[in-house]
């Protein structure tokens, strides 16, 4: 009970110290010393008078959401005398693992720097500048020359640094059991099986409303959507950010889901954001970064050329752009697994003094990173908006996708969820593709590092992505990719070839999520 | 045989009168080499004449139709794909002389409100016969932008902006430039082609006009400059409408239909770019920037689907039901002129631009709406889209007459407005009065074929 306690009070002064630095702390001053020239505050019952205005003004929903947001974010304190690398990752070999790959990273990209002798960053001259500003709302209409660049690494390099994880304590012996993991990933982490994913995903049961099942042409709307919208709106009413992530774990109307993301995310739009915004830009403007031609190749390979994200190619660099000057990006690596790559200013390699993180928001894109924006722009319009989201998005979730870590929601526990899932309630499907050399993670890799983004179809997709929202949590891409393969079982079972398992498989456009999850989760046989 | 009269069920008219024969096989012809083709090579029973058989069905090009429809006989059961005139609605200066016909008969018999919902074209005038019209139009706007349109071109040939009275006067002494300065000789002659309000036009005479000048018509259009654009680019849409008849008339809104974007971003300062400024897939294909992956074409879903996120459900409602009320009106206005023979049908392609606040205009409408395909989706829409048309003429005389919806086709008009409710009656004014129109709405066209034929069949069955 002590310890308990003792643990709350920690985490409630954690919380207050980080807030204590953010923008709201210094509206609720303001807005406090306003209040007092309100006539129901009375100096004998000050406090409670300002306690009782906040609720009424709405302030305190904001705090509210403020501190819901920061215990969604921020793992809870572990033990006071955990050093600083636990929050990122507890365990040491996981941790040496994504230290050795950041090194390879590093080392491809200080390559292509030599390469092509481009330094990673220069000040571009005025004329530049002018340039960049007039065209800043057609970048796309720019043709670099970019055939010498290359994207410093795809997802399945990357897969196969996961395949070869070991954990050096964990000796399984070499004969074969039953118990023998026949996927790819080979480190013993825990992850759910159906029941406890049964559990978990409670909203999604056969007996709940959802939106991608009950509210499609044949289910009169009485029935169901027309309740759910009414609720949605009332939730907006209210601002309360909480209630939002319950709200959309049964999906969202289109029309309110760029406004109930907002305030999951609690992104507010105040001014000062916009300003910061426009100081991203400033800095994009007046720098020239080597990763800047990283995210035009990975714009122009991807984005550009799919048949619905074509549209928006100019909000991505406008918005990727700015992401990779955000330094208030770099906050994030105190939970995440990966740290930020560092660089010397010239000449002072290894003086601590002379180092600056590379880019500036710590993230080095890889081929197909610019798909995780793509999806937003059918949210948002404003570019600091869009970009807001986005990062938030990031910081929250997407980071977990390519970094290797023990985390539950962390790509290494995805893939280890699917292959479980798959090899517990598909054994023959699982069996038959590792026969054929079609092992199933190689297929669905792509799909999961990229949160389904370009796999499926838009309203789909965002279907999904409001789940992700909803259960804070990046579980559901894993059962996603195993009900796909579920689906496409009979299918499966046919093919003879790697080529022909990865054809079956190609196209996704046409699934709807919402039904293959429900019935991979609750109207399966087990 | 007669059929009692249903005052609510109002058939679309395949089957009037006498009990239409089932044929054995069907002759079709057609002159495209496309996606009609393969459908009409695919359709059970149907069977291919070429040169000069006799067919039961023919899809025809317009320059035929003006050769020989008028000496060819059909009998009743035959279909040809166009109607003798639908130049009254196709050609842009006609289009407009016979809406602007229709909304002042329309602000004498319903008032200027109703009139104002024909509001939905941008103002026009016919050159050179309306040319001192249209400077007088200009000089009370200036600065606005302008383009300038060949009457009876497609793909977007030979069209320009301009913003200046100057950038019209070099053109005039280029190409058209004979026509203009022999009728600015005879100010009188243009006095009296404008002074004629009813609007009728001898067709043979401008024929003939054009037989003498060998120059074209153009048509001055007011430019809408502040287009709704996504990710920056601007768009138009391309919808489908088949007309059946027009006395009554019977109209059917297919669900599916395209957005094409153009391929570079929208801004007013390079009206010289006409790359920015067209967003006709024909001449998008010839910009620098394209690249044949892209396609440049949203389908409507997508499209509608984008709007529903960014805007209130109510306001993507109001821009739909803008937009039936165009294809209404338009088809409306040429009700009276376009001979309406019970041989023909048409499907049109309609181009609609949507502006800043929503509003949709109609930038023209085709008779011939491209049938090649620009991919495998449009590959597919297109394809699906002739199967039902098919489906709808009905040669194989499968249908009752009473549906509502065939395929992807809902119908829209039918000698009045049509209610989505099933069995209500189809009066405007009633509570629940729903418009039977699903543009960019889901198109489950194969599950509802089936059940419809199945159906079909067994009334069929029963009734033998």
């Amino acid at each position: 009970m002590l310890q308990e306690e003792s643990d709350l009070s920690l985490i409630i002064a954690q919380i207050v110290q980080k807030l204590k630095g953010s923008n709201l702390y210094a509206q609720l001053e303001r807005q406090a010393w306003a209040s007092l020239q309100r006539p129901e505050i009375r100096l004998e019952s000050l406090k409670e008078d300002i306690k009782e205005f906040f609720k009424i003004t709405g302030w305190e929903k904001k705090l509210q959401n403020a501190v819901y947001s920061e215990l969604n974010v921020y793992p809870l304190p572990r033990h006071p005398a955990a050093p600083p690398e636990h929050l990122k990752e507890p365990l040491v070999y996981m941790r040496k693992a994504q230290g050795s790959w950041e090194k390879r990273i590093l080392k491809s990209l200080n390559s292509m720097c030599t390469e092509l002798s481009i330094p990673l960053a220069r000040k571009r001259p005025v004329g530049q500048q002018k340039e960049l500003l007039n065209k800043w709302n057609e970048m796309g209409t720019d043709e670099p020359d970019l055939s010498l660049f290359r994207p410093v690494y795809a997802p399945k390099d990357f897969l196969e640094v996961l395949i070869n994880l070991r954990n050096p304590n964990y000796e399984n012996g070499d004969s074969l059991s039953f118990r023998t993991h026949l996927g790819l990933i080979q480190v013993p982490l825990k992850v759910k099986d159906i029941p406890e994913l049964k559990e978990c995903f409670v909203e999604l049961g056969l007996n709940t409303g959802q939106l991608g099942i009950d509210d499609s042409t044949q289910v009169p709307p009485e029935l169901f959507e027309n309740e759910h919208v009414r609720i949605g709106q009332k939730v907006l009413a209210e601002q309360d950010s909480a209630a939002a992530q319950q709200y959309i774990r049964q999906g969202s109307p289109t029309a309110l889901r760029a406004e109930l993301w907002a305030l999951i995310l609690n992104i507010s739009s105040q001014p000062e954001d916009i300003l910061y915004y426009e100081q991203l830009k400033t800095n994009v403007i007046q720098h020239d970064l080597l990763v800047d031609s990283l995210i035009y190749k990975d714009v122009k390979l991807t984005a550009s050329n799919d048949d619905y994200y074509f549209v928006f190619e100019d909000y991505l660099y406008q918005v990727l752009l700015c992401f990779s000057r955000d330094t208030s990006v770099l906050g994030h690596f105190a939970y995440n697994s990966a740290s930020p790559p560092k660089s010397y200013i010239r000449g002072k390699l290894g003086l601590e003094e002379y180092a600056v993180f590379y880019p500036p928001n710590g993230v080095i894109p890889f081929h197909g990173f610019s798909m995780y924006v793509a999806p937003l722009c059918f949210l948002y319009h404003e570019p600091y908006k869009l970009y807001q989201t986005f990062r938030e998005m990031y910081v929250r979730f997407f980071f977990r996708l390519h970094s290797i870590s023990s985390h539950p929601s962390g790509i290494v526990s995805l893939c280890l969820l699917f292959e479980t899932l798959l090899q517990t309630y598909l054994p023959q499907l699982f069996y038959h593709l590792r026969e054929i050399g079609a092992q199933p993670l190689r297929i669905s890799f792509k799909w999961m590092v990229r949160a389904f983004s370009g796999y499926l179809a838009t309203d789909q997709l965002l279907l999904l992505w409001d789940r992700i929202l909803g259960y804070n949590s990046l579980e559901i891409l894993a059962v996603l990719a195993a009900a796909v393969f579920a689906f496409r079982a009979v299918n499966l079972m046919e093919v003879t070839s790697l080529a022909a398992a990865e054809a079956v498989l190609a196209d996704l456009s046409t699934l709807k999520v919402m039904p293959l999850l429900q019935i991979f989760l609750f109207a399966t046989v087990t | 045989m007669s059929r009692p009269k249903n005052q609510n069920y109002k058939s679309h008219g395949s089957s009037k009168g006498k009990e239409r024969e089932q044929r054995a096989s069907i002759r079709f012809k057609t002159t495209l080499m496309n996606t009609l083709t393969d459908v009409l090579r695919n359709r059970p029973g149907w069977v291919e004449v070429k040169d000069e058989g006799e067919w039961d069905f023919y899809w025809c090009d317009v320059s035929w139709l003006r050769e020989n429809f008028d000496h060819t006989y059909m009998d009743d059961h035959v279909r040809i794909s166009h109607f003798r005139n639908h130049y009254e609605l196709t050609r842009k200066n006609y289009m407009v002389k016979n809406l602007k016909r229709f909304r002042r008969q329309l602000e004498r018999e319903a008032g200027k409100l109703e009139a104002a919902k024909c509001d939905f074209f941008p103002k026009t005038f016919e050159m050179p016969c309306e040319y001192h019209l249209f400077v007088e139009e200009f000089r009370k706007h200036p600065g606005i932008t302008w383009i300038m349109k060949p009457v009876a071109r497609s793909q977007g040939k030979g069209i320009f902006l301009f913003r200046r009275l100057k950038d019209i006067m070099d053109w005039r002494k280029g190409t058209a430039g004979k026509k203009f300065t022999s009728l600015e000789a005879q100010p009188v002659r243009a006095a009296a082609a404008t002074a004629n309000p009813s609007g009728t036009h001898d067709a043979r005479s401008s024929d003939d006009q054009k037989d003498e000048l060998p120059v074209e018509n153009y048509v001055a259009q007011r430019y809408i400059e502040n287009p709704y654009l996504i990710g920056g680019r601007k768009f138009d849409l391309r919808v489908y409408v088949l007309v059946m008849s027009y006395l009554p008339l019977r109209a059917w809104l297919y669900r599916d239909g395209f957005a094409r974007f153009s391929n570079t971003r929208f801004t007013l300062s390079s009206i010289d770019d006409q790359y920015v400024h067209l967003t006709n897939v024909a001449v998008q294909k010839t910009s620098p920037d394209y690249h044949p992956n892209k396609g440049c074409k949203w389908m409507l879903q997508r499209f509608r689907q984008y709007l529903a996120s960014k805007h209130s459900p109510q306001v993507v409602e109001t821009l739909f039901s803008d937009m039936d009320n165009i294809f209404i009106k338009s088809l409306q206005s040429v009700q009276k002129v376009i001979i309406s023979d019970k041989h023909c049908f048409e499907l049109y392609g309609y181009d609609i631009l949507i502006d800043q606040d929503l509003k949709p205009w109609l930038l023209e409408v085709n008779a011939s709406p491209s049938l090649t395909a620009s991919s495998q989706e449009d590959y597919e829409l297109k394809t699906c889209l002739l199967e039902d048309t098919l489906h709808v003429v009905d040669m194989e005389a499968r249908l009752t007459g009473k549906e509502k919806r065939v395929g992807g086709f809902d119908l829209m008009w039918n000698d009045g407005p049509v209610s989505r409710e099933e069995g209500a009656p189809d009066l405007p004014g009633m509570g629940n009065f729903v418009t039977n129109t699903h543009l960019g709405c889901v198109n489950d066209r194969k599950s509802q074929l089936q059940q419809l034929f199945r159906s079909l069949q067994a009334q069929k069955k029963a009734s033998s």
